[in-house]
C-alpha cells in the first residue's frame, strides 16, 4: 500500500457561526468572511506540511481544485502544485483532481499537467473530477451536460497528451483547430490518471475499461460501500474485461487522526473533524445536486428519503463507526487500515491528516506519528484475504 | 364541460403526449420549466371557446426527451415541425415562462401561421440591471416565495405532498429545463436582435411580483416587439394564470377575439 498527504487547504480561520446566517460554507457564504492576512497564514502554514509530508516519506502529496468556498482554497491547484514540484523530492506531486467539466478549454488542463510533469520528470499524478455539484453553480456550467464534457475533455487531453500535433479536435462541446502540445508529457505514454469519486457504476467501469486501467479513488463513502465499489472493480474487470486488477488501481482518501492513545485522539480530533464534516461540507441538496448532475433515479431516492446528504449533524464518533473517519493510537488505527487492506486490497491511501480547523501543531503531530509508527508496518504488507466466514 | 383527451404524435423521433380540449379556434399552450400543471388552472376554462392544445414538451411530462435535443432553438424548430404536422393554420399560440421564450422564438422563424401571441412571464431575454431569480439554486421553500405573491397560493404550494410519479416528473421537468436553459440562464442574448420580427398581434401578461423575471422584463419584451399590448397584475407572481385567473382568461380572451 503507497501513502499519499493530501492537503484540501479549507479556510481554518472560519468563523464557524456563520451557518446561523448562510445555508453553506460554498457559493452563498460571502467572501468578507475571508480575511487574507489569515490566508496568507494559511497558504503557508499548509505548503510547509504538504512539503514536510515528502520528508516523512510519503509516497505522494496530492491537491485539488475547488471555487468559491471556504472548504478548499485552491480553485487553481496548479500553484500549489508547481511550488511542491520544486520544493518536494521523491513523493509524487498529484493534482486530484482538476475538474474537467468546469473548464471551458481543457487544453489548458492538458498544458498545465504535461508542465507539471515534465518539472518533475514523471513524479507527477493526474487526476480527473467533475466537480462537486455545487460548482456548477459556481463556474455557470449546465450540470446536465457534466458527463458529456468530462468524457470529451477527458479523450482532448489524453489525444493531445499522445498523438502528434497539429491535429483537429471535433467535438459537441469543444472544438480545437489545432492540437499540437508543447511540452509533451514526460511521461509516456501519459501521466498517470486517478479518478476521484464517490463510487457509480458508471465511473468504475469506464476507469477499469482496459484502455484506462485508471486508479479509483474513493472520496467519503461509508467503508462498508467502499468495499462494494472496490469489488464492482475487481469484478468488472475479471469478468467483463478479462483481465485482473492491481492493488494500485484501488484508493481510498480518507481523514484520519493519530495520537498517544485512542482518548488523547477523541478529544484532540472532535471539534475539528466535526467542523470539516458539518461546517465546511455544509450543502443544502439544491446545491449539491443540481438537475443532471446526478441520475433522476438517485434523486428520487434522495427526495423519497427526504434526506439532507451534507445537512450537518455527524458525530466524530458515528463518523469513526462507518469508517469515514478513523482515529485513534497508532496501533489502532493500523488495526483498522489492515481490515481495510485485507477487505479490499487497498493499494493507495490518500490521507486526510489536516481536516477542517485542525491547527499545525495537531497536524504536524498527526502526520509524524502517522509515518513513523503506521506507514512502516504496511511496507512491503501484503493483503491477507479473509474469509467470507471471517467477516 | 368539454372532454380532454390525451394523445401521442409522432414528430421526428419523438413520441409528443399532448392534451386536447375544447371546440373553435385554435389556442396552442406551451408551458414552462415546471411542466403543464402551470397551466391546469385555466386550461378546461380555455377549452368552452377554443380548441386548446397542450403538449409536454420533449423530457416533460409525458414526452421522452430525444437526445439531440440540446437548448431551446432546438425545442423551437421542432414545434415549427410539431404545427406542420398538425396541421394548424392562424391558431393562437400563448407560453408561459419558457414557454412563452419558446413561443417567442417560435415566432421571430415563422409567424405566418399565428394569428396571435401572448407571452406569459416569459423567459428568453436578460434585463441587466435586473438580475432573474435562480430557481435551480432554491430551497422548495424559497421557490414557492418566489413564485407566488400570495399566502393562499404559497400555502397550498407547500402543504402538497407529491406522490412517487409525481416526484419522478418533477425531477425529469427540471433536469430538462437545466439542460435547455441553464446557460445562458433563461435566456437567448440574440432573441432580442430578432423580436421585431414578431409583426402580429401580441400580448404580454405579467406578474408585478414575479420573483423570478421581475417586471422589467415585462416592460423590455413590450418595448421590443412593435406594437404589443402589456397587462402587469397586481400582487401576483410568476403565474397569472393561478393568482390572477379571472382577469387574465378575460384578457387573454378579448385579445384573442380581436386578433381576428
Amino acid at each position: 500500500m503507497d501513502f499519499f498527504f493530501f492537503n484540501l487547504m479549507p479556510y481554518g480561520a472560519l468563523d464557524l457561526d456563520y451557518d446561523k446566517k448562510y445555508a453553506s460554507a460554498n457559493l452563498v457564504l460571502p467572501n468578507s468572511y475571508y480575511d487574507p492576512e489569515e490566508g496568507h497564514k494559511l497558504y503557508t502554514r499548509y505548503m510547509d506540511e504538504l512539503e514536510y509530508a515528502d520528508e516523512l516519506g510519503f509516497d505522494g502529496v496530492c491537491v485539488n481544485e475547488h471555487h468559491q468556498t471556504a472548504y478548499g482554497m485552491m480553485p487553481t491547484p496548479a500553484v500549489i502544485a508547481g511550488a511542491l514540484a520544486r520544493n518536494t523530492k521523491n513523493a509524487k506531486v498529484c493534482v486530484l483532481g482538476r475538474a474537467l467539466p468546469l473548464i471551458n478549454n481543457p487544453l489548458m488542463v492538458a498544458e498545465e499537467f504535461a508542465m507539471l510533469d515534465n518539472i518533475t520528470a514523471g513524479r507527477f499524478v493526474a487526476g480527473f473530477v467533475r466537480g462537486l455539484g455545487v460548482e456548477y453553480h459556481a463556474m455557470n456550467i449546465n450540470p446536465a451536460f457534466s458527463l458529456e464534457r468530462f468524457h470529451e475533455a477527458h479523450d482532448l487531453i489524453i489525444r493531445a497528451w499522445t498523438e502528434t500535433g497539429p491535429f483537429p479536435f471535433e467535438g459537441k462541446h469543444y472544438n480545437m483547430q489545432y492540437v499540437n502540445l508543447w511540452p509533451r508529457p514526460y511521461t509516456k505514454p501519459h501521466p498517470e490518471v486517478w479518478i476521484p469519486s464517490q463510487g457509480s457504476e458508471e465511473t468504475i467501469r469506464w476507469a477499469a475499461h482496459p484502455d484506462r486501467r485508471y486508479t479509483y479513488l474513493n472520496v467519503y463513502s461509508p467503508f462498508s460501500a467502499v468495499e462494494g465499489f472496490m469489488e464492482q472493480y475487481r469484478r468488472v474487470c475479471e469478468d467483463d474485461y478479462g483481465y485482473e486488477a492491481e492493488d494500485r488501481q484501488l484508493g481510498l482518501a480518507l481523514p484520519i487522526y493519530v495520537a498517544e492513545t485512542d482518548e488523547i485522539a477523541a478529544r484532540e480530533a472532535k471539534p475539528h473533524i466535526e467542523a470539516f464534516f458539518n461546517k465546511f461540507l455544509r450543502i443544502p441538496n439544491e446545491l449539491l445536486l443540481p438537475p443532471g448532475y446526478t441520475s433522476i433515479s438517485s434523486l428520487k431516492a434522495i427526495r423519497l428519503a427526504k434526506r439532507e446528504m451534507l445537512g450537518g449533524g455527524k458525530e466524530m464518533e458515528r463518523m469513526n463507526d462507518l469508517g469515514m473517519f478513523i482515529y485513534g493510537s497508532a496501533a489502532t488505527v493500523r488495526e483498522r487500515l489492515e481490515e481495510f487492506q485485507d477487505r479490499v486490497g487497498l493499494g493507495q491511501l490518500c490521507t486526510l491528516l489536516q481536516f477542517g480547523t485542525l491547527p499545525h501543531d495537531l497536524t504536524m503531530k498527526n502526520m509524524e506519528l502517522f509515518a513513523t509508527e503506521v506507514m512502516p508496518h504496511f511496507r512491503g504488507r501484503e493483503r491477507r484475504l479473509v474469509s467470507a466466514a471471517a467477516q | 364541460m368539454s372532454e380532454i383527451t390525451t394523445e401521442t404524435l409522432t414528430v421526428r423521433d419523438v413520441e409528443l403526449t399532448l392534451r386536447r380540449a375544447g371546440e373553435g379556434e385554435t389556442l396552442l399552450l406551451l408551458h414552462g420549466a415546471n411542466g403543464s400543471m402551470s397551466w391546469l388552472p385555466v386550461f378546461e376554462a380555455l377549452a368552452e371557446n377554443y380548441h386548446v392544445i397542450l403538449p409536454d414538451h420533449p423530457g416533460f411530462g409525458d414526452t421522452e426527451a430525444p437526445g439531440w435535443m440540446d437548448n431551446i432553438s432546438d425545442v423551437s424548430y421542432f414545434y415549427l415541425d410539431v404545427i406542420e404536422a398538425l396541421g394548424l393554420d392562424q391558431f393562437h399560440l400563448a407560453g408561459h415562462s419558457m414557454g412563452g421564450w419558446i413561443a417567442a422564438e417560435i415566432g421571430v422563424r415563422d409567424a405566418h401561421r399565428i394569428k396571435s401571441l401572448t407571452l406569459i412571464s416569459a423567459a428568453g431575454i436578460r434585463v441587466d440591471g435586473t438580475p432573474m431569480g435562480d430557481l435551480f439554486a432554491w430551497s422548495p421553500e424559497e421557490t414557492v416565495g418566489h413564485v407566488f405573491a400570495q399566502k393562499s397560493f404559497r400555502d397550498q404550494a407547500l402543504a402538497m405532498e407529491p406522490n412517487e410519479a409525481q416526484i419522478e416528473v418533477m425531477l425529469r421537468n427540471r433536469q430538462m429545463a437545466a439542460r435547455l436553459c441553464w446557460t445562458p440562464r433563461l435566456h437567448n442574448p440574440d432573441l432580442r436582435k430578432w423580436l421585431h420580427r414578431l409583426d402580429l398581434p401580441t400580448l404580454i401578461l405579467w406578474g408585478d411580483s414575479d420573483g423570478i423575471f421581475p417586471e422589467p422584463y415585462a416592460h423590455a419584451y413590450h418595448e421590443l416587439i412593435p406594437g404589443s399590448e402589456l397587462e402587469v397584475y397586481e400582487n401576483c407572481g410568476h403565474v397569472p394564470m393561478a393568482e390572477a385567473r379571472d382577469a387574465f382568461l378575460g384578457r387573454l380572451q378579448a385579445f384573442t377575439q380581436g386578433a381576428a
